[in-house]
């Protein structure tokens, strides 16, 4: 059954996404719940100076929601409904991450594909490998429409506008240094260890600025203003500043 | 005017005559009925290139013909006029259910700019021709709508500024080197080339363009919202 585990090492916290049916990571409401579930408990034990690494195993990050659960539904009717749960968990999702007290990271050790990009990018940094694996925005091809509040998560993220186009609108699979040029991600390593090994160093390096758990998130939701209107996350001013 | 060709899975528009294609009353309809013909022809797997004959790509709005009004009031109802009915072809644009993609064959000035830009790609020469916002050296005001269409598109700050606010006349390697346009070419025949496989490297990927042009408008929400595009923003997509 797809789940996720979440580790504490000291001020770290490890989600690791566990599949031992689906190399392929997919999103359904299992891992979903899993997913979310875990970032509560990383919330409700989050401390000033804490920070999450997001690390998988294999040949896939994500490979995106699971469209096999979707289109064993009984119906047209009753398909259509499990997506739209799909979605919504996707959105809740989004939600959580953007909304979470600590800097986050992805260690993207392999194939994002869809909403796996999504959950990637709902990270404040994202690690990728340079020897494997593509982020890779499928909609176009299979011929499923981006909605909102996913387009504004791009928007949010990703620039310039050719990126954007180039992302989603050209059905492009990127690889890791050429996403690093595009500046989708933040950097490459070699090898799954690569990656995860970096991930780590660099949350340490953010656990080291002992930040106000509060005040990041507020900031990270300031950066993203349109995101989370559409998401319900109003921002909180905190008027006095620490000198 | 312009003309509408169908060769093979690509709409050619070309912008024809050896003028300077100054977007006028008459120019601006021609566009919209190609624009509607190329939708309502359109099936999966096509793409539209624009081109255009002679020098000049486009110089933008017929600021004489707005002038021939005979007297200032009337230049400003047509100018004004014009700014309005070039809307739709913007919207046209970004509505359509296939990848764009335009050969900038030679000047392409403020609205010329902007027809341009309205595109998905742009390529360009680089021996010939600028692009130009010529609004800030003649003392015109840019349209909210164009205003979106570049900040949108374009996401350095930057070019922005140096096209709008200082009038630069950017040359095929700048405006490349700027990601302005995707590439520039040596010549007029190699940049009309290039549009033409591009576009058939896009339509050769058989995309569903109700799709295609949903997420196309997903990348730009402020300019489709000024252009009555709006999607819809919960809906969830169809399987």
């Amino acid at each position: 059954m797809a789940m996720c585990s979440l580790e504490k090492r000291g001020n770290l916290f490890i989600l690791t996404l566990i599949t031992d049916q689906d190399v392929e990571h997919r999103l359904n409401p299992n891992l979903f719940t899993s997913i979310i579930s875990a970032l509560s408990k990383a919330k409700a034990q989050s401390t000033r100076g804490s920070a999450l690494v997001t690390v998988s195993h294999g040949k896939f990050f994500s490979n995106g929601l699971d469209l096999a659960w979707v289109k064993a539904a009984g119906s047209n009717q009753e398909a259509q409904q499990r997506f739209d749960q799909l979605l919504h968990c996707l959105n809740q999702l989004v939600l959580a991450f953007i909304s979470l007290p600590m800097p986050t990271i992805a260690a993207v050790n392999g194939h994002a594909a869809a909403a796996g990009v999504v959950l990637a990018l709902s990270h404040d940094y994202v690690l990728m490998r340079r020897d494997r694996g593509v982020l890779y925005m499928s909609d176009l091809d299979l011929g499923i429409k981006i909605p909102e509040p996913f387009m504004a998560l791009f928007r949010a993220k990703l620039s310039p506008g050719s990126t954007r186009r180039d992302l989603l609108l050209r059905g492009l699979k990127i690889k890791g240094e050429e996403a690093v040029k595009m500046g989708i991600v933040d950097a490459v390593h070699d090898g799954e260890e690569g990656v995860s090994e970096a991930a780590m160093k660099m949350a340490d390096g953010l656990v080291k600025r002992n930040w106000d758990a509060q005040v990041y998130v507020e900031i990270r939701k300031g950066l993203y203003p349109e995101l989370c209107g559409m998401l319900g996350l109003a921002t909180e001013v905190i008027a006095t500043p620490r000198l | 005017m312009c003309t509408l060709e169908k060769r093979g899975n690509l709409f050619l528009l070309t912008l024809t005559g050896d003028d300077q294609h100054r977007l006028n009353p008459t120019l601006i309809t021609s566009l919209l009925s190609a624009l509607s013909q190329a939708k309502a022809q359109s099936t999966r797997g096509c793409a539209l290139i624009t081109v255009a004959q002679g020098r000049f790509f486009s110089n933008g709005f017929d600021l004489a013909w707005a002038q021939s009004a005979g007297s200032k009031q009337g230049a400003q109802e047509r100018l004004l006029h014009l700014v309005e009915s070039f809307k739709p072809v913007v919207a046209a644009l970004l509505n359509l259910p296939m990848p764009t993609v335009t050969a900038v064959t030679g000047h392409a000035s403020a609205a010329g700019f902007a027809l341009a830009l309205s595109h998905d790609y742009a390529v360009m020469r680089r021996d010939r021709g600028v692009l130009y916002m010529a609004e800030v050296d003649i003392g015109l005001s840019v349209p909210d709508y164009f205003m979106a269409l570049f900040k949108e598109k374009m996401g350095a700050a930057s070019a922005r500024r140096d096209l709008l606010l200082r009038g630069l006349k950017m040359k095929g390697d700048e405006a490349e080197k700027r990601g302005i346009v995707e590439a520039a070419y040596d010549s007029d025949g190699e940049v009309r080339e290039a549009s033409v496989r591009m576009g058939e490297d896009l339509a050769k990927r058989k995309w569903d363009g109700e799709v295609y042009a949903e997420i196309r408008k997903g990348l730009y929400p402020e300019l489709s919202a000024m252009l009555g595009l709006a999607t819809k923003v919960f809906a969830s997509p169809r399987l």
